[in-house]
């Protein structure tokens, strides 16, 4: 437990000093984004990672937190925190209501009506044009603030968006190793054991749905405010695929393997900007290659293979 | 008289687009229930079945038969060696990893034929004529007719296939029963790769006949896909006659829908169809339902 903290504090100095050798360069810009998807990514580990439940309408959440933040701010001038607090209550609730006949279904068939619950948001913000601009956008979004300082440069953001992910990563890690987590882990592996054992399964789904709804909304929310603009591609079917990716690639039911593979797949466009649209070929290969050869994700995937490279040690490691 | 006349227009075009998911459904329920495998490539199979064939067309100049002929070939090898690649090396083949193999196929071919065939939109041209028959008070396309006749034949290919062969038969002993049927001499990872082989077949036919009707592009897959098993899912995956039913009812709805509601929320409606059945009967709407077995 001790080495938890330790870990978890060494990575909040990590992420307090990340942007200092950057020094206002495009990618503390990015480093938002990572921030972004970081929080989306642990919503959705906590719900596919460890209740094993797979959701392919995150982005739906996602969507719902933005526009609802960005609609209650732009059009009606609420105000931001205010908005935020309440549009990801809303969006909890939803959750909440929808999940308990969504959550009763398993393994393909929760998958596709996830995905259907994502297509029909996805459908509803491109086509209530009044209220969300439509396809062309949502503009005039006002940047966060408290009293007088405003959050409205990529600097003042990155600590913005990561204060946020830093709780959330804490809220994780403390949920984890909770009896709540325990439940969880525990209908990862049988849902009906652990059913006998007392677990309430599927209120248990429920709020660990609801949980990762929550967080997807703060995500949105905070998301709309940085851009200050949001249209509907940023929140289709695509965006539930790329998170999932990110989990697959940076590990199941990891905490800070949610962190990893957000910040790989937000940087690898980046990174190889020669692929522009065909950036989706390798989240494609990715999920197929690293599901067969290496279905715990880096974080677990690249110490196994450390082993295996050097048997030696790790007979030694197993003796002493 | 003006809106009947509309309504049968409607129904008559949903029909076509509804056997048309019903030859998806088809096709996913082929896997199905030999893998118990719901592929999320499904849908690339059926845009592959519409680019290849305008690819053959336009770049190898075959006549229209051939061209059909040569794409649902090549959609049918690309189905065998995905099965291969894909499905066939997985150790721990649980639902979740199938799922994310599944999307991931799909996300790949998918960009490789954006990646060499581009983003635009095109049409196959209708395989005989535009010249629109009449009937009832509405517009039929010869297309209609080929969508009907074509379907109506797979369909009974199958029923045949499945039911009056050793090979169908087998296949379906895979689905009863894995082990049994491994036990009395049924080479079960054969059969898999014969239902992906046969799956993809069917998939991209749908695709070709569909073409010339709704364009086709990289990205028609997806919607189709999803819609096709809805239907698959409307017919409780399986029953053959279930899920050409499933499809026709939802292709005459969503056409309804659109036509009379509004054409925005067209999509839209056959999600909340499939969320609806999944919710309420999951067993689909023709078969009762069947205990879960732990």
């Amino acid at each position: 437990m001790k080495s938890d903290k330790l870990k978890f504090f060494a990575f909040c100095l990590a992420v307090l000093l990340a942007p200092l050798p950057l020094s206002g360069s495009y990618l503390t810009n990015v480093l938002v984004f990572v921030g972004v998807n970081s929080i989306l990514a642990l919503g959705l580990n906590l719900l596919l990672g460890f209740a094993g439940q797979i959701s392919l309408g995150q982005a739906a959440f996602f969507g719902l937190g933005a526009y609802g933040s960005g609609v209650l701010t732009s059009v009606y001038a609420f105000n931001p925190w205010v908005a935020m607090v309440v549009v990801a209550l809303a969006v909890a609730a939803f959750a909440f209501a929808i999940g308990f006949p969504v959550l009763r279904l398993k393994g393909h068939y929760l998958a596709m009506a996830t995905l259907g619950v994502g297509v029909i948001a996805n459908i509803a913000f491109n086509e209530t044009v009044d209220l969300t601009g439509g396809p062309s956008g949502l503009s005039g979004i006002p940047n966060l603030a408290i009293g007088s300082f405003t959050f409205d440069t990529d600097l003042k953001n990155y600590y913005l968006v990561w204060g946020f992910a830093l709780v959330m990563i804490l809220l994780s890690l403390n949920l984890v190793n909770s009896r709540f987590g325990r439940g969880l882990r525990a209908i990862h592996d049988s849902e009906v054991a652990a059913r006998v054992m007392g677990v309430n399964a599927r209120l248990m789904k429920v709020q660990v749905f609801t949980l990762s709804a929550f967080i997807s909304a703060i995500a949105g929310s905070l998301y709309c405010h940085v851009m200050t603009f949001i249209s509907p591609t940023s929140f289709g079917f695509n965006t539930s695929v790329e998170l999932l990716t990110m989990i697959v690639i940076g590990g199941f039911g990891s905490v800070y393997g949610s962190i990893l593979g957000a910040l790989l797949l937000t940087m690898l466009p980046e990174i190889l900007r020669t692929f522009n649209d065909y950036d989706i070929i390798v989240y494609g290969l990715l999920l197929v290659v690293m599901t067969i050869y290496m279905p715990g994700g880096l974080v677990k995937g690249v110490p196994a293979l450390f082993r295996r490279l050097t048997p030696k040690k790790a007979k030694e490691g197993a003796n002493a | 008289m003006e809106l009947l006349n509309q309504v049968s227009q409607f129904v008559i075009s949903g029909l076509a687009t509804g056997a048309i998911y019903a030859l998806i459904g088809l096709s996913f329920a082929i896997i199905f229930n030999s893998t118990g495998i719901i592929n999320f490539a499904q849908g690339e199979f059926v845009m592959l079945g519409g680019v290849l064939t305008i690819l053959c067309i336009n770049a190898l100049q075959l006549p229209l038969l051939a061209a059909i002929c040569a794409a649902v070939a090549g959609t049918t090898v690309i189905g065998l060696v995905f099965e291969r690649l894909a499905i066939r090396p997985l150790k721990n083949a649980t639902p979740l990893a199938l799922i994310i193999i599944t999307i991931g196929a799909s996300i790949l071919i998918r960009g490789l034929v954006m990646l060499l065939w581009g983003k635009d939109t095109q049409a196959l041209p209708a395989f005989s004529g535009n010249d629109p028959i009449s009937v009832a008070g509405a517009t039929l396309l010869p297309q209609h007719l080929w969508i009907f006749g074509v379907t109506i034949l797979v369909i009974v290919g199958c029923r045949l296939f499945f039911h009056h062969t050793i090979s169908g038969k087998a296949m379906r002993a895979c689905s009863f029963n894995p082990r049994a049927a491994n036990l009395v001499g049924v080479s079960v990872g054969r059969m898999v790769l014969f239902s992906f082989v046969i799956s993809a077949a069917v998939g991209s036919l749908a695709g070709v006949i569909i073409a010339p009707l709704t364009m086709t592009a990289y990205d028609v897959g997806v919607m189709l896909g999803l819609k096709g098993f809805c239907a698959a899912i409307m017919g409780g995956m399986g029953s053959g006659l279930g899920t050409v039913l499933g499809g026709l009812i939802l292709g005459a709805l969503e056409s309804l829908g659109a036509g009379l509601i509004s054409s925005g929320y067209k999509d839209a409606i056959a999600f909340l169809i499939l969320l609806l059945i999944l919710f309420i009967r999951p067993q689909g709407l023709f078969k009762k339902g069947e205990t879960d077995r732990v």
